[in-house]
């Protein structure tokens, strides 16, 4: 192993590997960056580049998009709330509030310094501890993932800025839009309303696309009118520094939302946008100025960006080890994989031992490229809103279209966009907030197989309850919810309870 | 009775004259055709999403269709309802031999069949050719106390519903395999859909499901983890020597999910000819086989009529076991 590990250090180094590698780096921003193009479809669209390659550049090269795309989509998420990939769905709940402060090159150094640290603490845990982890993600079954769902349900509560009772309104609605299409389990056709393009239920780049980019449009557009309040980046001195200081104060954030990421892309099918609401959601929980989230303060992007770029590692775990991709653009790389004649598993580790350490070690380098290209380049980047709103919001419109046709070839999606973008204009003008409907949009699918494929087994083991209720995992995944839930309502009452006593006193 | 027999004799005159106007009318477009096709870049459309094994075959292929047609072939994805959205795309298509598609077996059977507005109907797919088979097997981890299919079929005698099964969604090949076995043996098993193979593998290796009706390709590549206890295919798997067939043990059961290429319904033979020639070739291609039988696949190579013959005779096969199951379903 060790002459392994050695080995690939002098290979990692090689000069034109390195480039190319960085290349896919700066590439991955780029795409992930556009909403609408994903790590997933750069991915594919590169695999038949890789046939030229020798397996290690091949894969150097592909983990650097995967990488860089997953770090880009913050951009778009910063400056034009929209989620570039549904991984920065959470970046845009502070990145934004800070670019309309003025503030975009802060959240832009933030999200690259986090998205490197995140992403090196995957690196290194898919690098020394995969085999044990990739047991470990096995014993989620389905009543494991039915608690996980419920569990990332109950962020409903941070995600609900104001009223509890509009943030459960939304996560229904999410639920119930999840719902569109083919039944997972069972394959009945739901609300597809005649259009058989609907069988493929709603995509969820689509409706993220259109809930918090199309609003933010038609704002941009309403502030034209009363200009004073139209956001303005002015570049100014020292703010890298100023950031990153800031950040290394707060190792607890950064690690506990790395650590975040990289378990829920170990669990296979939960992806990056889980991670992202999960980590930002415990930052809300453990912070002392909780009220302060939303309104565009560092640690949320911190937060959502670390764990996704953790994610990215964590999902390359059961990949490696078992041949299971955690997510769809580890999916491509395991395509990738089995061309270049590498079949997942212990092998690996020793007949392609060279390949795979080269590999991983290249995994923690593409991380550090990221940086320091997203550090560099933040400041010029930030300038992208200073463009006059009739340019930024006609460009912004044309690529919210192009990236909702592109991600499945399917006009009635850009249809789609439409009708959620104003239904998100409407719904923000009432006091919703995008958050829980994606939400219940992103976990409905994984909370009802969880529930369907659990409900079969306990058919055939003859106890729902000891399937539903006894496994391990499942009790701390109940406890979670748990306290999750009451630990918002206790102290609320605390809270009033004290208010109580301080007017009597 | 005198009528029957003009109207006998009147078909037969149509259909002599049908067929000396087709045979004309093809001659003429020979002629044109030859120099027309292909003269633009084809598209080639993946109905899954990308990386999922029918990209990888057709990622494998579009080397070696540019070579043989000499034009780009462009692949890209219409992913969703389990295929049926790209193959509603492709019969709508104009079919002018620049747009086709990869189609899946039983799904193109299935989906028609069992939704009322699957956008497409089966006769609608117009095969090229098909390339390759994915057979399905049964197996449980290695650490199951059954050994054999006859340990396993004992056990859920004894016990009827009380062994899972997973397997890759509702009415596809796992799913089939499963109903199959269930009638034949006589037993009653609890199938549980997965939202795909490599889920319900994960199922199994976790210890979730205590059997999997699984896609070759998955069943070669745990050798240390699982037992395959019994394959569909007609004789022995060359990737799984030692797993007997399911016949050799009893059971007349054959299931595989098999891929192909289609182009629109109305597409000119002559076009079609040209394309099954081009994936003929690489169907043949030693180097090809070599690879899809490593990763876990048969590689065969019917063309567009023995493709359409097959598709005929899998829809009879499982139209029937369709409808017995809705029947079941509505007791």
């Amino acid at each position: 192993m060790t002459e392994n590990m050695l080995f690939a250090l002098g290979n990692v180094l090689d000069p034109l590997k390195f480039l190319l590698m960085t290349l896919g780096v700066a590439g991955g921003i780029i795409v992930g960056a556009l909403p609408g193009l994903t790590a997933t479809m750069a991915l594919a669209l590169l695999v038949p580049f890789t046939f030229a390659m020798d397996a290690t550049t091949s894969l150097m090269v592909l983990g650097g998009v995967y990488v860089g795309s997953m770090y880009g989509g913050c951009i778009a998420a910063i400056l034009v709330n929209t989620p570039g990939t549904p991984s920065s769905i959470a970046t845009t709940f502070d990145g934004y509030p800070m670019t309309k402060k003025g503030k975009a090159e802060h959240a832009l150094v933030a999200a690259a310094f986090s998205s490197g640290v995140g992403g090196v603490f995957g690196a290194l845990v898919l690098l020394f501890l995969s085999p044990p982890l990739a047991e470990a993600a096995l014993k989620f079954g389905p009543p494991e993932y039915f608690w996980l769902a419920v569990f990332g349900l109950t962020i409903i509560a941070t995600l609900s800025t104001g009223s509890v009772l509009k943030g459960l309104m939304g996560g229904a609605l999410g639920l119930l839009l999840s719902t569109v299409g083919i039944a997972p389990i069972g394959g009945d056709m739901r609300f597809t309303f005649g259009f058989y393009q609907l069988q493929a239920g709603l995509e969820l780049i689509v409706v993220l696309i259109g809930f918090f980019c199309i609003p933010e449009v038609i704002n941009m557009i309403e502030k034209k009118i009363n200009p004073q309040d139209v956001a303005t980046y002015k570049p100014q001195k020292g703010v890298a520094r100023s950031v990153i200081m800031d950040l290394i104060k707060k190792p607890g954030l950064l690690l506990r939302s790395s650590a975040i990421g990289t378990f829920v892309g170990i669990v296979p099918g939960a992806g990056g946008n889980i991670a992202s609401l999960m980590a930002y959601n415990e930052a809300v929980r453990f912070s002392k100025e909780k009220e302060k989230f939303g309104t565009g303060i560092i640690d949320g992007v911190a937060a959502s960006e670390s764990s996704n770029n953790a994610e990215v590692g964590g999902s390359l775990v059961p990949l490696l080890t078992l041949g299971i991709p955690g997510a769809a653009p580890a999916a491509v790389m395991l395509g990738a994989l089995m061309i270049q004649g590498m079949r997942p598993g212990p092998e690996l580790y020793t007949t392609y031992g060279n390949v795979t350490y080269t590999f991983l070690f290249s995994f923690v380098l593409a991380n550090i490229i990221m940086f320091v290209l997203g550090f560099f380049g933040s400041r010029y980047v930030a300038r992208v809103i200073n463009l006059p709103i009739n340019i930024l919001a006609p460009l912004v419109v044309f690529l919210t279209v192009i990236g909702s046709y592109a991600i499945r070839n399917n006009m009635l999606d850009v249809g789609i966009m439409v009708f959620f973008g104003l239904i998100g204009y409407v719904t923000k003008k009432a006091g919703f907030h995008p958050g829980p409907i994606v939400l219940g949009l992103i976990l409905g699918p994984i909370a009802e197989n969880g529930l369907v494929q659990s409900m079969l087994m306990g058919k055939a083991s003859g106890s729902m309850f000891a399937v539903f209720f006894t496994r391990p995992i499942s009790i701390v995944l109940i406890l979670f919810c748990l306290i999750s839930v009451a630990v918002p309502v206790i102290s609320a009452i605390r809270a009033r309870k004290r208010k109580e006593e301080n007017a009597n006193a | 009775m005198k009528k029957l027999k003009y109207l006998l004799l009147a078909s037969i005159l149509l259909l002599a004259f049908l067929v000396a106007g087709c045979g004309s009318s093809t001659k003429d477009q020979k002629a044109e055709k030859k120099v027309e096709y292909p003269t633009k870049p084809i598209t080639y459309v993946i109905p899954f999403d990308a990386g999922g094994q029918s990209d990888i075959e057709a990622r494998r292929q579009q080397p070696l269709l540019e070579k043989y047609l000499g034009q780009p072939v462009t692949i890209t994805y219409k992913p969703g309802g389990g295929g049926a959205v790209g193959w509603a795309e492709l019969v709508k298509q104009k079919p002018d031999g620049y747009y086709m598609a990869g189609f899946n077996i039983p799904h193109i059977i299935l989906q028609p069949l069992e939704r009322k507005d699957a956008g497409y109907k089966t006769e609608e797919i117009n095969p090229v050719a098909i390339f390759q088979k994915t057979i399905i097997g049964l197996a449980v981890p290695k650490n199951s106390p059954y050994n054999t299919l006859e340990d396993f079929i004992k056990a859920a005698k004894a016990k009827p519903g009380s062994i899972t099964v997973g397997g890759s969604g509702t009415l596809t090949g796992p799913h089939l395999f499963t109903l199959l076995l269930e009638k034949q043996a006589g037993i009653k098993l609890q199938y549980i859909p997965f939202t795909g193979a490599a889920p319900a593998t994960q199922a199994l290796l976790g210890g979730h499901s205590q059997a999997m009706a699984g896609n070759s390709d998955d069943l070669v590549k745990y050798p240390d983890k699982i037992k395959v206890l019994g394959i569909a295919s007609a004789d022995r798997f060359k990737a799984l020597p030692d797993v007997p067939t399911m016949k050799e043990q009893g059971y007349d059961i054959q299931v595989s999910v098999d891929r192909g290429v289609a182009v629109p319904p109305g597409t000119d033979p002559v076009i079609v000819k040209k394309l099954e020639e081009a994936f003929m070739k690489i169907a043949n291609d030693e180097n090809i086989k070599a690879q899809m039988l490593k990763d876990g696949f048969e590689p065969v190579a019917m063309n567009a009529e023995q493709s359409k013959k097959y598709i005929e005779e899998r829809t009879k096969v499982f139209t029937e076991l369709y409808k017995q199951v809705a029947a079941e379903k509505k007791q």
